[in-house]
């Protein structure tokens, strides 16, 4: 109970350590779904519209792409950016660059597998329509993207989701430096094995209303889509 | 759009798919103003005919020429509304501008002929809604106002009526025959006969993929008429 309180009163007195970690956290993941949305939303639209060679791979390759343990991840980004590694002369390793790469590469896949999914059944339906109206293909890819807003803004709300939520891959290449690189996840997870519960359950709490309210809002839009959608 | 329609004519056409005939052979010679019904039953191929004139799809043999160009390199002089006409996820208005935009049309122009668009097809008061939210009807008269607002020469539409009820489809009719009387070209695939008698000029007669008759509509229907036309009427009346 006491410890409830504790936390209690470091969220409602906006303790500064606590608004640095939430605020480093919102910065990581909004940056990792920023780039993300800008590379991962065209080459999943265009992996709905064109049919290349290699284009089912790459289907394939996104889509088990979803799934990839954030550990991993952050191993794999540990070593392009640690000094021995490719992209090691940058200094990037333990920095919140480094953890704004491993969170695009993790959700990066999440937001081209959602788009194209958005995208593929309306390619199907605006198809005829945009022969006859000898549509460009860059007019068709802005069009398709556009008119599948909804489902690219669930598939963005979704890929913010997992980079808030997600401790190992930050935790990797962060490397947890307090007042650096220290989000919520990785705090909780420190300490919580220190014994420090108030900031861990303070922290926890907000974790979870950052994920209602992002659930309220992929709800929201869905409800509007709706009424730009042909009822079946 | 510059010019006027003078002629449609088809060489020798034929539309193969994986190894059957489904059209043709076709040779034709349009030259007439005004609307021209395409009639024939269901699988007939009036519909593939009219995309195959637009130039939706290249033929296996022949050419389709308007006013002596190619269908598939002159599809801008021309808009094609589908039986079940896709509209775009947006409003009612962002439907009918969307050609514009395809065409590199000017914004300050392109507000404009919306806006007159929409008064032609009277959906001025819904120009904002989400164009799914519309009724059958007023679906279709979107589906034509995005079709005469880029000014083409020739509007092809493929069984415009086919899911409206009596009201609606005597509203659309009307404003077919309002665009026609602009001087735009038009045909139009169906299987109402009394349809093609309140609007057409002339008729075509579809038969298993071939044109089985080619009259002005005064004639068609006050002839008596033999062998697979006789067919067609008496199997539709």
């Amino acid at each position: 109970m006491e410890t409830l309180h504790a936390a209690w009163v470091l969220v409602t007195e906006f303790d500064p350590a606590l608004l640095a970690i939430i605020g480093l956290s919102l910065r990581v993941s909004l940056s990792a779904v920023l780039i993300s949305l800008i590379i991962g939303a065209p080459l999943g639209a265009a992996l709905a519209i064109w049919r290349f060679p290699g284009r089912q791979v790459l289907v394939v390759l996104s889509n088990a792409m979803m799934a990839l343990p954030p550990v991993v991840v952050g191993l794999g980004v540990y070593l392009l950016l640690s000094r021995a590694g490719p992209l090691g002369e940058y200094g990037l390793l333990f920095t919140p660059n480094a953890m704004i790469i491993a969170q695009t590469v993790l959700i990066l896949p999440i937001i081209m597998a959602l788009t194209r999914e958005a995208v593929a059944p309306l390619r199907r339906e605006y198809q005829d329509l945009m022969i006859s109206l000898d549509v460009s293909p860059m007019l068709k890819l802005r069009t398709l993207l556009w008119d599948a807003r909804f489902g690219v803004s669930t598939a963005v709300l979704a890929g913010f989701g997992r980079a808030i939520a997600e401790v190992g891959a930050v935790l990797i290449v962060g490397g947890n430096i307090n007042g650096l690189t220290r989000v919520m996840t990785t705090t909780i997870a420190l300490e919580t094995s220190k014994g420090n519960l108030e900031l861990a359950l303070a922290l926890g709490a907000v974790l979870i209303s950052i994920a209602i309210s992002v659930n309220a809002i992929i709800y929201a839009i869905s409800q509007i889509g709706r009424k730009y959608q042909e009822i079946p | 759009m510059a010019g006027k329609f003078q002629s449609l004519v088809l060489k020798s056409v034929c539309v193969k798919r994986g190894g059957k005939t489904l059209l043709g052979p076709l040779d034709l010679t349009l030259e007439t103003p005004g609307i021209t019904a395409i009639l024939g039953h269901n699988g007939a191929g009036k519909s593939l005919f009219i995309k195959l004139c637009h130039g939706q799809f290249a033929a296996s043999n022949g050419v389709v020429l308007w006013n002596g160009q190619p269908a598939e390199s002159t599809r801008r002089n021309r808009s094609f509304m589908f039986q079940d006409t896709p509209l775009l996820r947006r409003s009612v208005a962002a439907n009918v501008e969307y050609p514009l935009i395809a065409y590199n049309v000017v914004k300050s122009e392109r507000m404009e002929r919306v806006t007159a668009a929409l008064i032609k097809a009277r959906l001025s008061d819904h120009s904002d809604a989400p164009a799914a939210s519309l009724s059958g009807g007023e679906k279709q008269r979107l589906a034509l106002a995005r079709a005469w607002v880029t000014r083409p020469q020739v509007i092809l539409l493929d069984e415009p009526s086919a899911s409206l009820d009596p009201a609606s489809t005597k509203e659309l009719e009307g404003l077919v025959q309002e665009i026609s009387a602009t001087g735009v070209k038009v045909l139009m695939a169906t299987h109402d006969l009394r349809q093609a008698r309140r609007l057409a000029s002339d008729v075509l007669i579809f038969g298993a993929g071939k044109i089985i008759a080619q009259e002005m509509v005064p004639v068609f229907f006050d002839t008596e008429q033999t062998g697979a036309v006789a067919d067609f009427i008496e199997g539709r009346l």
